[in-house]
Order: structure tokens, then sequence, then C-alpha cells
């Protein structure tokens, strides 16, 4: 149960200033509507519902929120976004908590999602482009959940939607050295 | 003739070839000259802007670059793409954004619905229609990322949309009204929690069946992916009956204008198409 006679203070909130900065959003002007979480076609999913994340978020709570499976389970849709009476792109929002979660060291509320994203960048940055089948086969070393989809793939394969080999261009030396910069943090 | 740059994604180069081809084949009965970007690379996804907003303005800067030396329209088939490329042309443009990558937002940026809905093309599928797809009922799904955000795609219609209906009419076909047009399919969250995908995927097949609809529409990969594919395993789990047609808009085109590969196209669905347009005479 959440303390409601807490006062919303920015100035005496680093999170809340932390992520209204990182975002750009105006996360005190939530008023509690809950037409985000009405909305939200995966809000069943998660552990605390989009209004509430702004709502704790608002109380300091740092840690509840950067370990919540619900910054993971969010879609980017955009519905909440587009329909937030106060204009609070709250689908944003929810791209910087993950963010802040990765680089908070946090144990994420989620397990195979924010290793998914680690390793499509890492394709990325190995490749230039996706190659599915590589992203597959990474993914499953990681996952250890090599039966999931299998007959799947059997029939995408037959029906030629399965590319064997990554394309050849010449294009990934520039990503390799976009990632190289970002992880030594020279374009921050 | 005219002439438009082109980039397909990485999706377009794999599961999503249908697209890929179908696009190369409407646009050529058309008189447009597509020029695929030399060297493009991913736009960094769902995956980067997860997790890097800085890295994801970089990934996509760099096509963007490629784009405007080349000083042409820019034509980008997949939503999510194209989503990433106006998210940072918004950033460049309005927000004074530096980018490493020579890039200023000065050539425009079409999603390929937005594109084919345009008046004059729309003219000219018109002229070159041969076939109309008299009595296809079809649900239009425009997905997530085709308008939203509004501030992002510069659809007013955001809720309801219907450019996509009025392509299809055109076309000669019946499209339905439905609510779930603009619903989530699950995206990317196919690949880790798909159990999420296969409910949010199961209601819009429902809703489809529930219509009447013969088949539903997309101009979107992923969607058309996570509908295409899975209907055999939530057939296990629902005990529903779908067997419907996920076609993506070009595909569809192609059939009005009598495009000779449609039925290569549509031999790489999982959920078969041609027996139902067979049985409408349309093939």
């Amino acid at each position: 149960m959440m303390d409601l006679n807490v006062q919303v203070n920015q100035k005496e909130n680093p999170f809340l200033s932390e992520v209204a900065q990182a975002s750009g959003e105006k996360i005190q002007a939530c008023y509690q509507c809950q037409k985000c979480s009405a909305g939200c076609p995966v809000a069943y999913a998660m552990d605390i519902l989009p209004n509430q994340i702004l709502r704790r978020i608002q109380y300091n709570h740092r840690e509840k929120v950067l370990t919540s499976k619900t910054i993971w389970i969010c879609a980017s849709c955009y519905t909440c976004s587009v329909r937030c009476p106060n204009n609070i792109d709250i689908a944003k929002i929810m791209d910087t908590l993950r963010s802040l979660a990765l680089r908070s060291g946090a144990e994420p509320g989620e397990k195979d999602i924010p290793v998914f994203h680690s390793v499509f960048l890492d394709t990325i940055k190995s490749k230039g482009r996706i190659h599915e089948l590589s992203l597959i086969i990474q993914l499953k070393s990681k996952t250890k959940d090599f039966l999931k989809d299998a007959g799947l793939g059997w029939k995408m394969f037959r029906k030629g939607k399965i590319k064997l080999l990554p394309s050849r261009f010449g294009g990934g030396k520039e990503i390799q050295e976009i990632f190289n910069e970002f992880e030594k943090g020279a374009r921050r | 003739m005219k002439e438009i740059s082109y980039y397909p994604g990485c999706s377009l180069h794999g599961t999503a070839r249908e697209y890929d081809d179908s696009i190369r084949g409407v646009s050529k009965l058309l008189d447009i000259q597509l020029y695929e970007l030399e060297d493009w690379t991913c736009c960094g996804a769902s995956s980067a802007h997860c997790t890097d907003e800085e890295l994801a303005i970089e990934l996509a800067a760099r096509n963007l670059a490629i784009a405007e030396k080349n000083d042409r329209e820019l034509l980008v088939p997949c939503v999510a793409c194209y989503s990433r490329f106006k998210a940072v042309e918004k950033e460049v443009k309005e927000h004074s954004k530096k980018v490493h990558f020579p890039y200023r937002g000065n050539i425009p940026i079409r999603y390929s619905l937005d594109f084919f809905c345009d008046g004059p093309i729309l003219e000219e599928i018109k002229k070159k229609r041969v076939k109309p797809l008299s009595g296809l009922k079809v649900a239009c799904y425009y997905g997530c990322l085709t308008v939203r955000p509004p501030k992002v795609t510069g659809i007013r219609e955001y809720e309801n949309p219907q450019h996509m209906d009025r392509l299809m009419k055109l076309l000669g076909a019946d499209s339905v009204p439905w609510s779930y047009k603009t619903d989530c399919c699950g995206a990317s969250l196919v690949m880790t929690r798909t159990d999420i995908v296969r409910r949010l995927s199961g209601k819009l097949l429902s809703m489809a069946k529930e219509v009447e609809a013969d088949c539903l529409v997309t101009g979107c990969p992923m969607c058309h992916a996570n509908l295409d594919t899975r209907q055999e395993e939530l057939e296990k789990e629902t005990g529903e009956k779908y067997n419907l047609p996920i076609l993506y808009f070009t595909e569809l085109i192609g059939l009005a204008l009598g495009h000779r590969d449609v039925k290569k196209w549509f031999n790489r669905h999982i959920t078969d198409p041609i027996k139902i347009l067979s049985a409408k005479g349309l093939m």
C-alpha cells in the first residue's frame, strides 16, 4: 500500500527528476485518471499498471519501478500516449525506464526480454543487418529454449522465409564503429 | 516515371520477402522506379530505442544520411523502421539534435501505405486496374505504428483510420467495419513472451472472423508474421478455427493490377490465401 500522504515534490525526488529529465516528459502532470491502463493491451500481464508506474515515480520508488515486469512487457504500441489527457508520452517514459534499469544493474523483472534486446543489438553490431536465423540461434543459446517454435521454423524454411546466410554488403564496418564509440562512452 | 529511394529493412530480406517482391512488382506496373539504398543497415528497431535512445538515433541516422545524399524521397515499407526514421527526423528538425552522420532532415520519408494512398498514385491504380477484387471482404488492420503516435506519423484519424479502407474499395474489395483496426498484435514480444502475442493476435483473428472478413490486410511485416504464422497453434489452444489469410496491401494491389507473380507471393504465406481467392474467382 502506497502512503498517500507523501508529498509530490520534484526537488526532493531524485527519481522523478531523473526520469523527467531523461524523457523530457511532465510526469507531475499525471492525475491518475487511469486511461492509460484501461486502454493498455498488455496491462493484464503487468505487475504494476502504467498509471501506478507514474505514481511510483512521483513517490520516488526507484527500485520498485526499475525491477518491475511492466517496463519490459510494454510493447510500445503508444495507445496510452495518444489517450493521455495530460499529453504525457507514457510509452516514451517506458523507453527511459528500460535504459535506466539496464544501467542501474538491477535484476530485471522479466528475464528473457532484456536478453532478446541485447542479442538483437549484438546481431546488428556483428552483421550490420538483422539476419533472422543468426538472431534466433543466438537467442536460443542464451535462453536454452531450443525446442520453442522449432516446428514453425521448419515450416517457414520450407516456404522460403528463412534466409540461410546473411547478406553481404559494405555498411557493417561503420556500424561497428558506432557501437564501439558507444561502448567507450564517447558519444554520450 | 517517378524515381524514389527504397529502404527495404531487414524483415523484407527475410520473413517478409513477399512484401518486398510485391512492392517491387507493383511499383514497376505503376511506373515508379525504386533505388535501393546502397549499403543500408538495420534501423535499430525496438531493441535500440527500448534500451539506448542515443544509439537508436545514430543507427537510423546512418541510413537517412545515405538517402539524403541521393536526394530522393525515401520509401519505407516496414512501419517499425518508418517509425524510427520519423522519430529521428523530428529530433533533428524540431529539436536541432546533432547526429554523427550528415543528415539534416531534408528528404520526405514515406511509409509505403501512405505513399500508395496518395491521390496521384490512387488515380494510376484506378486506371491500371484490370481485375476488381469484387466479392472479397477484407478487414483493414493498421496496427500501432502506422498511425501512432500521430506527432510522428501525422495521421489525423489515428483512432479510426480510413486510408487503407479507401484503397481497398478502390481495388473493388469490400472493406468491413471492425473495431480492432489499430489494436496491438504483441509485436517483438513474439520471441520472448509468445503467450502475449498469441493472446493479442488471437483476439484480432477472432474479431475478424466475427465480422466475416475473408482476409486481413496489413502493411507491417511484424504484424503479418504474428498473425499469419500462429493460427494453427492458436487453433489447438482455443479450439476456434481461423484459417484467415493475412495479406500485404501491396499483394492485393498486385492482384487487382493483374501482376503475373501474385501466386509466387501467396505461396510464401503460412496460412494459404490461394484457396479463398480462387473460390472468389480472383485467381
